[in-house]
């Protein structure tokens, strides 16, 4: 019934449908809450505003998490209990291996690159007559979509065989002909394809480290600049001295935030080889196990690592953010 | 990294100031001074650099299905001839390559899944802020944390409870997911902001007699425009490029899947069809980068306020 084909009007309706009902749920439970009041209605509208969200997070991610975790200690069809078989094959199986390396790239190169060329920009462009025009040029690849990137730059990569008349349409190997080169399958050759695809991250986060950095920037201080410039300290150096150590702060969470990006990285990966020619990474591979080659146990094990890898993370994030308020 | 770096405080004086000189330059004339042609010839090489593959993929899309296959997109500027037939066949019911339908499931999912939880968001929000109640501190703590779960954990079990309630392969497993995976980052958000709405202003309020209701409808939500803008442009955004959770709960269903879903297919299946990923990727884009540019002001203002979901 649920999969039948619907009209384009049906299936609006259908949302206006959700949204009614959500707001007359909604609606009743505030009309429940104003009833009471005082003390009691505290407790009582406290109940109401937070029951819905609480409900929906239960259900909609700590069941879903816990029960992960349970069955990554089961087998492929999370009947047998295998202990922590499921983690012993992603640290030994050398095709495991090969995907924790490529992910390993990700997280550090992915951070590192985003962050320098969105600092590197956010200073050349700073005070600039254009500056909001020169941002949004590096900006806007945020908005367009993982799958969407990847076609962008699959067609940059693209490749034809270099003889006869044949010409070539990707931009990337075009240059290099131009260059007297030849033509390379950009994706297909290890292990440098998996740079290739890391670009495509790095296209959309730069943007992304830019705009937070650029405004960590405008926010040092006039009379640090000034005593600076005044001391004759070049453009160089102000960088080095200046710039960098007043927003390190912003600096690693930029880094933190990126590398949490890439190591969850998905839909590039998919998008662009679907993980073959040795580009896979755990995402991708989780993927790959749970619905594909239906292991449920090793697809829970790959998300409960995903899961384990970004609790240091954050929590030095945090902590980073404690320090600076500290201050 | 972990170098130390000395402090601003360590540069050497370089050369005295003369004597004499007022000091009545500012800063921000300072800071354009510095600004040297290499400089800007950096600055234009990043930007070209980051505009020219989508660049590409635009002419492209605009050039006859023949010249596509045969040279290069640059060479359309020696010999330009511009059609629309690529879009037509893309957003033509008929094609197999047809994305027309998709493009409207993606409105129909995007739709309810930022309107739900931002109004959840929004309520939750003030219950922290605003409302004393035992274990207030100890909730808040956990929703914040929920944050770092990767929905990959999360997938599977939610597609099996979906199965079970019949609902699986419908719009509701995607604004059922959406919502929830959206709530923590967006109480988080709408938290930060509220806290900063002075306490007087509802203190006042209680006094005459208002409940929390009224002060939530009357006073915080017009206040709070500016956040629920930036969190709904973030939650637009992330719902409209998703992949993987649309991949999961609805597969390639023609009459569920949004546009994302639609153009990995056509990647896959034509992925050398250059007139068609390329009109067929930009009709995806276009809808994201017109909000994006038209509310730029709250996304960067969301984005500073610590909102990014990895």
């Amino acid at each position: 019934m649920i999969n039948a084909p619907v009209s384009d009007l049906g299936k609006f309706a259908q949302a206006g449908f959700a949204i009614l009902l959500f707001v007359a749920v909604v609606g009743a439970i505030l009309f429940i809450a104003s009833r009471f009041s005082g003390y009691r209605g505290d407790r009582a509208t406290a109940a109401a505003f937070l029951g819905p969200t609480v409900i929906l997070l239960s259900v909609g991610l700590v069941y879903p998490g816990l029960r992960t975790i349970v069955v990554s200690f089961f087998d492929a069809a999370g009947k047998k209990f295998v202990g922590f078989d499921n983690y012993s094959t992603i640290f030994t199986t050398s095709d495991e291996i090969t995907i924790l390396r490529n992910t390993v790239l990700w997280v550090v190169v992915t951070p590192l690159v985003a962050t320098a060329i969105g600092l590197v920009y956010a200073v050349l462009v700073d005070g600039i007559k254009f500056e909001a025009f020169a941002k949004s040029l590096i900006f806007l690849p945020m908005a367009i979509s993982f799958v969407g990137a990847s076609i962008i730059w699959k067609f940059v990569y693209e490749y034809r065989p270099h003889q006869g008349s044949i010409q070539q349409i990707g931009l990337l190997n075009q240059i290099l002909v131009w260059c007297g080169g030849t033509p390379q399958e950009w994706l297909l050759n290890t292990p440098w394809n998996t740079f290739f695809l890391i670009i495509v991250l790095i296209w959309v986060q730069a943007g992304f480290a830019m705009t937070i950095l650029s405004a960590s920037i405008k926010a040092i201080p006039d009379d640090i600049i000034e005593a600076a410039t005044l001391d004759g300290a070049s453009r160089l150096k102000m960088f080095r001295y200046v710039t960098v150590p007043s927003i390190r702060p912003s600096i690693v969470v930029v880094l933190t935030t990126i590398s949490i990006a890439a190591l969850k990285v998905f839909d590039v990966v998919k998008a662009m080889t679907g993980g073959r020619f040795d580009t896979s990474v755990v995402a991708n591979e989780f993927y790959s196990q749970t619905f594909s080659a239906d292991n449920q146990g090793l697809g829970a094990a790959l998300a409960v690592l995903l899961f384990v890898l970004v609790i240091p993370v954050v929590a030095y994030n945090v902590r980073q953010l404690r320090a600076s308020e500290a201050q | 990294m972990t170098t130390t770096t000395p402090p601003a405080a360590s540069i050497p004086p370089a050369a005295p100031v003369p004597s004499g000189n007022p000091v009545s330059v500012s800063a921000q004339t300072l800071r354009k001074r510095l600004a040297s042609p290499y400089a800007s010839l950096a600055a234009i090489v990043i930007a070209v650099l980051w505009t020219i593959p989508t660049f590409g993929l635009a002419v492209t899309s605009l050039r006859p299905q023949n010249s596509i296959r045969k040279t290069g997109w640059w060479t359309f500027f020696s010999d330009p001839t511009i059609t629309f037939d690529n879009y037509r066949e893309v957003l033509s019911g008929g094609g197999s390559a047809s994305l027309g339908g998709y493009f409207i499931n993606s409105f129909v999912i995007v739709i309810p899944a930022v309107i739900i939880p931002i109004c959840l968001a929004a309520l939750a929000a003030y219950a922290f802020a605003w409302i004393d109640f035992p274990g207030r501190n100890v909730l808040f703590v956990m929703v914040f944390a929920l944050q770092i779960v990767p929905i990959q954990v999360t997938l599977l079990p939610l597609l099996k409870l979906y199965v079970q309630f019949h609902v699986a392969g419908s719009f509701w497993t995607l604004w059922l997911s959406h919502t929830a995976f959206a709530l923590p980052l967006a109480i988080f958000l709408l938290h930060n902001f509220m806290r900063e709405i002075p306490r007087e202003l509802l203190e006042a309020a209680r006094v005459d007699g208002a409940g929390h209701v009224t002060i939530f409808f009357r006073i915080l939500l017009p206040l709070l425009t500016p956040a629920l803008a930036a969190f709904g442009i973030f939650q637009f955004l992330w719902v409209w490029n998703d992949l993987l959770v649309a991949l999961t709960f609805v597969g390639s269903s023609t009459s569920v899947a949004p546009i994302t879903v639609a153009l990995f297919n056509l990647s896959g299946t034509r992925g050398t069809a250059w007139y068609l990923l390329s009109a067929g990727a930009f009709v995806a884009i276009i809808v994201p980068l017109v909000v994006f540019v038209a509310l730029q002001r709250y996304f960067v203002r969301g984005l500073l306020a610590g909102g990014l979901k990895g």
